[in-house]
């Protein structure tokens, strides 16, 4: 085998940069690792989180498959994910375009654009976001002055469902900064070329920022249907999951398992399940975008 | 007038951000008739007597109480979070070692870890150790440098210092862990701003591991305090209490962001973090 050379300063062996990034190791072993695999040994036992855990070998990832519980909150989640996201990647880059003209105030705008994603998840504003949708609270009125009719926000799935995919819509900053970011890195030149080529505005949006922004928005894809996909607290506030489990994603579906039927061999293996489904999403979008990947961190 | 419509354009945008917080501050003055009567955010009468009734909450503590369980859960975990960031960035970014590559993929990896599949396995071996109900499963990782983000986030400023900077320090005698004191953690004050307004927000808007971890309601943070109000609300219950506690609730947060938001902008900026 080769032997490979450590570049380092004089005096500093190969094992300093490791003992430096211990914290991390032990930290990875611990907290993610071990919870890991754990979760795939439990997953595999009959448990209630007291007693003795018994081995049933896959029973609970069968149990799972045939669930008509799992395979809704399944549905539920992938439908909120696939709502959510585009709208969500569309929003903040409308937002991040706007936002990068060079005129005077700007930053002003930029800071209330960005300030409800950093109460994100807040329970205050779940509460908050619960009263403005109760009936006749100040989502009905507004589509009153409008003319429209009312919405039966909390009486239907689609309506309990887009009570949620408002909020986190609302909170769109932090995608939009990672676009803005990326706004501020193109040269101003390439637009000027574009206009003496007789480019226009929409035409350079296409043609020199989209394809400039593979990578960021890239990032934010996945960043975003991971964090889509774990949804559970507004849920579990505003909507408690229903009506008719309409909202019931699998993120309540694992704490319900585990913390109110005590089945914390079942909810394991939901666990596991899961991040086996979003890993492979995430799979998924990586191949998709092959192309650009190579560009990607 | 060119600029007109962006401006008209971004005013609606910002209105629609920033309407449902003033609702909010407003609702909190008004009577539950009042809040399914206007549309309008301004209360026709304020009693700030609603706040006092708030601070009490529904249980034998005030909200004095629970911030004072919040700080003394976000008051190590940021200190944790620097600590051990700044020392594993120092480590990627500055040294070369076995398997750098490897640890550095998996560093990455955890920040797209969904924390749902983590926490019941993590639940049951905090019980197990006895630490349920105490604040050591939400600060105690910190110091592991859970967050791979914060870490990315200083290697790519760490980057950004000369390395030239080292030399001269190394010349003039100075070890590894002074030379990251004294040189190189002055530089990145900006990111180190960042971690610890993240820290202080995330763990503020965090609810999913205080409602495992925590079962006593003397120990409550405010995000489960605020739940448990919101979930003991009856018929004919002052709404408006409620949402003066959300109010309250919110006032740390905003005032951290407001305080911190040229730095914090400017370490996100060159980070490539966010909310």
């Amino acid at each position: 085998m080769k032997k490979r050379n450590y570049r380092n300063p004089v005096g500093v062996g190969k094992y300093t940069g490791l003992l430096l990034i211990t914290p991390f190791i032990i930290g990875f072993a611990v907290f993610t690792l071990y919870p890991f695999a754990a979760s795939f040994a439990l997953g595999l036992t009959d448990f209630d989180g007291i007693r003795q855990p018994r081995f049933i070998g896959t029973e609970n990832f069968t149990d799972m498959l045939s669930s008509s519980d799992f395979r809704n909150a399944a549905a539920v989640t992938l439908k909120y994910t696939f709502i959510l996201v585009p709208l969500k990647l569309a929003v903040s880059l409308l937002a991040a375009v706007l936002l990068n003209a060079g005129i005077r105030g700007i930053g002003v705008y930029r800071t209330i654009f960005y300030v409800p994603s950093i109460l994100g998840s807040n329970l205050a504003i779940v509460i908050m976001w619960q009263f403005l949708f109760t009936s006749g609270g100040l989502a009905d009125q507004l589509l009153g002055l409008a003319g429209l009719p009312s919405v039966s926000w909390y009486g239907t799935g689609s309506g309990a469902m887009l009570i949620i995919v408002l909020l986190r819509l609302w909170e769109f900053g932090s995608a939009m900064i990672l676009f803005l970011n990326a706004l501020r890195d193109i040269p101003g030149e390439y637009y000027d070329a574009a206009k003496v080529d007789g480019c226009g505005r929409i035409n350079s949006f296409f043609r020199i920022t989209l394809p400039l922004l593979g990578r960021v928005t890239f990032l934010n894809l996945v960043l975003q249907v991971i964090a889509a996909m774990q949804e559970f607290s507004a849920p579990y506030m505003i909507t408690g999951g229903g009506p008719m489990k309409g909202t019931y994603t699998i993120g309540m579906l694992i704490y319900d398992e585990m913390f109110r039927y005590h089945n914390a061999g079942y909810a394991n293996a939901v666990s596991w399940a899961f991040f086996m489904l979003v890993t492979g999403i995430v799979l998924v979008l990586f191949a998709v975008t092959r192309r650009r990947r190579e560009e990607f961190i | 007038m060119k600029k007109l419509p962006l401006y008209l354009l971004l005013t609606a945008g910002a209105v629609v951000m920033i309407y449902p917080l003033l609702w909010l501050v407003g609702a909190s003055f008004k009577s539950n008739d009042e809040i399914f009567s206007s549309p309008w955010f301004i209360p026709s009468s304020f009693d700030l007597s609603v706040y006092a009734r708030a601070w009490k909450t529904v249980t034998p503590h005030s909200m004095g109480h629970y911030f004072l369980n919040t700080f003394l859960i976000i008051i190590p975990k940021t200190v944790f979070a620097v600590i051990s960031s700044v020392l594993v960035a120092y480590g990627f970014a500055r040294f070369d070692f076995p398997l750098k590559k490897l640890f550095f993929a998996l560093l990455l990896g955890t920040m797209f870890m969904p924390a749902i599949v983590t926490v019941m396995p993590l639940y049951l071996m905090w019980s197990a150790a006895g630490l349920h109900d105490t604040y050591i499963p939400l600060t105690l990782p910190s110091l592991f440098a859970a967050e791979g983000a914060f870490v990315f986030m200083l290697v790519q400023f760490f980057k950004g210092v000369p390395k030239e900077f080292d030399e001269a320090a190394r010349l003039d005698g100075c070890g590894n862990i002074q030379l990251l004191v004294y040189i190189l953690a002055p530089c990145i004050r900006p990111v180190i701003v960042s971690i610890a307004v993240f820290t202080f927000l995330w763990t503020m808007n965090d609810f999913l591991t205080p409602l495992i971890m925590i079962s006593s309601v003397e120990k409550y943070p405010l995000s489960l305090i605020l739940r448990l109000s919101a979930d003991s609300t009856g018929d004919g219950y002052e709404q408006r209490k409620i949402i003066a506690m959300s109010v309250i609730g919110l006032i740390p947060s905003i005032a951290v962001f407001a305080a911190a938001q040229k730095k914090f902008i400017s370490g996100i900026t060159a980070g490539g973090l966010s909310g």
